[in-house]
């Protein structure tokens, strides 16, 4: 036997790291070639956007000045000052500047009652509602429109900007849910014709555009009316804003009606419960809890829809950044993409604020759920 | 079951019956009433027009057209402030005021005959003359309209304009594409930003949405006027009380502008023994009676926003950014068009 | 129990009779209002002369056609825009459905951001970004950008070259529709075949046949009737080719964007629903990835995803009457817009405009539920 010399075979590599940023960057992002290639496309479309969007918002822009020349250098990115010299209206529209802290007022009760109705850790839910749906928009009205307390009138023509987004928003799904309950109740109704005469108006308002609503409050409805039998454009705007989300709340709540077991409805026949006494005690509670995150998306739909308002002639947020776009003493290249940039953010935080309650309940209620079961 | 039905329609239908009925009945409301015992009044304006109307930041609208509205209100109510002012959009405008949601428009609308006897509304009297015409950028050279063969128009949607547009380039055999926007504004922008080659509507118009521009100095108001555009306020059709108040307004300002007569020296001529001047100022006759006014109703009017000259200067003059000429809107005297029946 | 059902029948005979009586009471005012004032009523203004010119047609129309022409003009409008939206919404919402749920994080993480940017931003300010803020800093027809002397990019929008067709094109429009038939009928063909026999049958080779043959005929028949016509600059504007207004493309770009948010969370919500079992039997079997993601999981995502995928289709539909704020020639603007103020009736022309979109809705909603239904069938079979 030749003498052979025992040599370990040389040691493997250590294995790749799995662990650290290293690990986790070769996982994640440098798995395959294809991965890898995928990425540092990504990451140059990255560097890319960013130096283009910091260019414009930061870098080449100008933040200060009293009108449009500030804005007018050689490189020019967003011109700030134009939002900062308009902000006033942005929010209020043309509410008279004396009479603007009512307007801070309706905002910050809003807020007050709105934040703890939000968290649903927070007790004295039933008062906070009663609150929020019986006198706060009393209060609002009074607040808002004048002419008792000794406050000003002030016009409903007048108002505008971030106000008017708010109010349309506000009170079509404040509108828009008792009725929605109510049509999702008849969809699922025994009774044929008020099933038919729900399904018709369900389907109606689901098939049309806004838009068209919104043409007719503004531009039919009077014709309905008896005449001499009118009122303000905005209420009418709010109606047809109100019917038509009452549409797509009357689909949410069915799903959450649909899927309230039958067991429900027989233990409550069981003890002998009418059919109103058995939909207000025992299925609706239920039903709306589970359809919260479906309730908020619609509410996401109508805030993002209440722009539509400008078409008709309101002024909203968008349509009095559109509006300030022909004040000639502003009038720069990049005016309207530095409004439209504003709007879009403001728009944006509110929008992408409620998506994440409404994940946040989601996951609150599924939780619930499992812990009963 | 079957009986129960029929019981409930015949009832319905009783009550539907009833309804229309009495809502008809209350229809024929006289105006000057309603307006009266609501306590100001409610005027149809444009969404911002420069010196025809247009509001500022703070809401407070100025203009001809506005002017005309507070004089109305300045009649009817000694107060030019009791007035209410609804921006329209050139859309909304006749289903406003077919459905009463104002009582008035003055929003720079043409008087046409399409309009007149088929929208259920009546053009009292013409407050200003106007005409088609066409503004083009500067650099591109051009003299006159009918230059403009193959050109891109920039317009408002739904207006007189879209229609004298097609009919001028057919006319004249031309080639045109047009952009007709929902706003005003909206147009101007979009001629502003290139994308037409001319934007067209009303001349007076043209010089006021020249100030919006970003240099207005770069565009030109080309001479052609290519379309009789008579603007005037409107009302419903059917109370002829409210469509004399209407024209008489218009008429007294343009008397007292004939007489000399304005607002800065209404006291002197008060005591004038003109019987014309008498006339006006209501110390003889009984013309405001007639109306369903005051005697005093005409001095209300010019003391509160003066003559017709006084108005055209201050709002389109040429001492304003607009600097539009008198022209066709001299009085008769001078050579316009303007010319009042004799308050007699 | 006899009680009930009467006490129920009272109930709807009352419900019914109230909003009988509520839309005879709108009806008579209408009809009261309308009379007293002396406005028109009635449809006949459809044969009228509409007297005002469109910037984007499809079909022939000249200001001497009528109104009831412009409505056409209008719907067709809408329908092409609709219609291109959905699918490049489509094509990008999937893309970025899939991109969601990407191993690798940098995608997936880039995909949510699109995601949350853009269906958190209201589409009409999207719309007015794109037309006043983007495309009007876009060079006049003068210095418009060219791509080789044919194709011209300018603030009047995007003009390229376009086939002129002639008197004989329309043997080509039937050898295309010939061609469409023969390849449905190949590929039922070719089905029944696999069902029967498991075996596969040729469909490409003879499709290529025939798409040869019918051309040959057609062009026996007809020549060549096509002319290519190359947009040249002539005074303020590009003449000849196909214009594509700015208008159209504003209006394309936000709805495609905007509905692309939202498909990519139905997609990714429906390959989520498909049982994790299934891409590992998929992968037991050796499929790689992307063949397990097209022959196995969007197969069954596709379930879940239709129904909703439809609503966010006649969103888009919906949605594209938007086009009223940037002055594109849609039903909206057209009828509800020019329309609406030269004929000056509002009831009649917002009547037919909801019924236009009503059916069209309907319509939609009637082929899904049939998809539906099949869907169903071949689920309870198998």
């Amino acid at each position: 036997m030749s003498a052979q010399t025992w040599s370990p075979k040389p040691a493997r590599p250590a294995p790749a790291n799995t662990v650290g940023f290293v690990g986790w960057a070769r996982e994640n992002l440098f798995a395959t070639k294809l991965d890898t290639a995928l990425t540092l496309l990504c990451v140059t479309l990255i560097v890319y956007t960013l130096e283009v969007v910091f260019g414009w918002a930061i870098i080449d822009a100008s933040f200060s000045g009293e009108d449009r020349k500030a804005c007018l250098k050689q490189v020019q990115g967003a011109c700030w000052p134009f939002i900062d010299a308009k902000l006033g209206q942005f929010i209020y529209g043309r509410y008279p500047e004396m009479e603007r802290w009512r307007v801070d007022w309706v905002f910050a009760i809003g807020a007050l009652g709105l934040v703890p109705l939000l968290m649903p850790k927070v007790g004295w839910k039933r008062a906070n509602v009663i609150f929020m749906l019986g006198f706060y928009p009393l209060f609002c009205f009074f607040m808002l429109t004048g002419g008792v307390f000794g406050l000003t009138p002030v016009d409903t023509t007048d108002w505008g900007g971030l106000l008017v987004t708010l109010v349309v928003a506000i009170t079509g799904i404040v509108g828009s849910l008792p009725l929605g309950i109510l049509l999702a109740l008849g969809r699922r109704s025994e009774l044929p014709i008020v099933r038919a005469l729900c399904v018709a108006f369900i389907e109606i308002f689901r098939g049309v555009p806004l838009i068209t609503v919104l043409f007719m409050a503004s531009v039919m409805l009077p014709l309905f009316l008896p005449d001499g039998v009118n009122f303000d454009k905005l209420v009418r705007c709010l109606i047809g804003v109100a019917l038509f989300s009452s549409a797509y709340m009357a689909e949410v709540v069915r799903g959450g009606l649909q899927a309230i077991p039958k067991g429900q409805y027989e233990a409550a026949a069981a003890l002998g419960l009418g059919y109103w006494k058995t939909t207000r005690l025992i299925i609706l509670p239920q039903a709306l809890k589970l359809v919260i995150p479906g309730i908020v998306n619609t509410f996401i739909g109508l805030f993002k829809d209440t722009t539509l308002v400008l078409i008709v002639g309101l002024f909203d947020l968008l349509g009095i950044v559109q509006l300030h776009f022909t004040d000639s003493s502003w009038a720069t290249p990049e005016t309207h993409i530095t409004g439209y940039a504003f709007a879009a953010f403001v728009f944006w935080v509110f929008c992408f604020a409620m998506s994440r309650y409404s994940i946040f309940m989601e996951n609150h209620l599924s939780t619930d759920r499992d812990k009963e079961s | 079951m079957q009986m129960f039905r029929q019981i409930f329609l015949c009832f319905g239908l009783l009550v539907m019956a009833t309804l229309t009925v009495s809502s008809t009945a209350h229809a024929t409301g006289q105006t000057l009433e309603l307006v009266q015992k609501r306590g100001h009044l409610k005027c149809g304006v444009s969404q911002g027009l420069p010196g025809f109307s247009t509001p500022d930041d703070r809401g407070s609208w100025t203009g001809i057209d506005v002017d005309f509205c507070k004089a109305m209100a300045a009649a009817i109510f000694n107060d030019a402030s009791k007035v209410k002012f609804t921006p329209l959009s050139a859309k909304e405008r006749f289903t406003a005021i077919q459905s009463g949601e104002v009582d008035i428009i003055a929003r720079n609308t043409t008087w046409s005959m399409h309009r007149d006897t088929a929208l259920g509304v009546d053009f009292p009297v013409i407050n200003y003359y106007d005409g088609q015409g066409f503004m083009v950028r500067r650099d591109l050279g051009i003299k006159s309209a009918l230059e403009l063969d193959g050109a891109t128009l920039c317009t408002n949607q739904g207006t007189t304009t879209e229609l004298n547009a097609a009919d001028y380039f057919r006319s004249n055999a031309m080639q045109y594409e047009i952009v007709a926007f929902e706003k005003a504004d909206e147009s101007v922008a979009a001629y502003n930003s290139g994308r037409c080659d001319a934007y067209t509507t009303d001349h007076s118009a043209l010089y006021a949405q020249k100030l919006k521009l970003t240099d207005p100095k770069a565009h030109i108001v080309l001479p052609e006027v290519i379309s009789k555009e008579p603007l005037g306020p409107l009302v419903r059709q059917g109370d002829s009380a409210w469509n004399d108040l209407v024209r008489w307004t218009h008429y007294a300002s343009l008397t007292a502008e004939e007489l000399g007569v304005t607002s800065k020296n209404l006291k002197k001529m008060s005591r004038s023994s003109n019987p014309a001047i008498r006339r006006l100022f209501g110390l003889d006759g009984s013309f405001g009676a007639n109306l369903g006014l005051s005697k005093q109703w005409a001095v209300q009017i010019i003391g509160s926003v003066g003559n017709y000259g006084e108005i055209f200067e201050r709002n389109l003059g040429v001492k304003t950014p607009l600097g539009i000429k008198r022209g066709a809107n001299a009085l008769w005297t001078q050579g316009g068009l303007q010319y009042a029946p004799p308050i007699r | 129990m006899r009680s009930w059902l009467n006490r129920d029948a009272l109930l709807q005979a009352i419900v019914l009779l109230a909003v009988v009586a509520g839309m005879v009471w709108l009806v008579g005012n209408v009809q009261s209002n309308l009379e007293r004032q002396n406005i028109n009523s009635g449809f006949g203004f459809l044969s009228e002369r509409a007297g005002f010119g469109i910037n984007q047609t499809l079909i022939d129309y000249t200001e001497d056609d009528s109104f009831g022409r412009v409505v056409v003009v209008g719907l067709l409008n809408t329908l092409l825009v609709s219609v291109l939206g959905i699918f490049f919404a489509t094509l990008l919402g999937f893309s970025l459905g899939v991109a969601r749920l990407s191993r690798n994080w940098l995608i997936s993480k880039i995909a949510m951001v699109y995601i949350e940017i853009f269906r958190n931003v209201p589409l009409l300010l999207q719309i007015m970004f794109w037309y006043f803020g983007v495309l009007r800093n876009l060079p006049s027809p003068r210095q418009a950008l060219s791509i080789g002397e044919a194709m011209f990019v300018s603030n009047r929008g995007v003009v390229v070259p376009w086939l002129e067709a002639g008197a004989g094109a329309v043997w080509y429009g039937v050898a295309f529709a010939g061609v469409l038939a023969g390849g449905f009928w190949l590929r039922r063909r070719a089905l029944k075949m696999k069902l029967n026999t498991g075996q596969a049958s040729r469909v490409w080779r003879p499709l290529a046949l025939l798409t040869l043959a019918l051309f040959a005929v057609a062009a026996l028949l007809a020549g060549v009737p096509f002319t290519l016509d190359v947009p040249y600059l002539k005074g303020f504007n590009f003449r000849g080719g196909l214009t594509v207004i700015p208008e159209f493309v504003a209006l394309l770009l936000a709805l495609s964007l905007y509905t692309a948010a939202f498909i990519a969370e139905i997609v990714r919500a429906g390959i989520n629903a498909v049982d994790k079992g299934q891409r590992e039997a998929s992968a037991a079997l050796g499929l790689p990835e992307s063949l397990a993601l097209r022959l196995v999981v969007i197969p069954q995502a596709l379930r879940v995803i239709i129904p909703p995928l439809t609503s966010q289709y006649l969103n888009l539909t919906k949605n594209s009457s938007l086009a009223v704020a940037i002055a594109y020639p849609d039903i909206v603007s057209v009828l509800a817009g020019t329309t609406l103020s030269q004929v000056g009736q509002a009831v009649e022309i917002i009547f037919v405009t909801m019924m236009i979109y009503l059916s069209l809705s309907l319509l939609t909603s009637w082929a899904m539920n049939r998809y539906n239904q099949r869907m169903a069938l071949v689920g309870n079979a198998s």
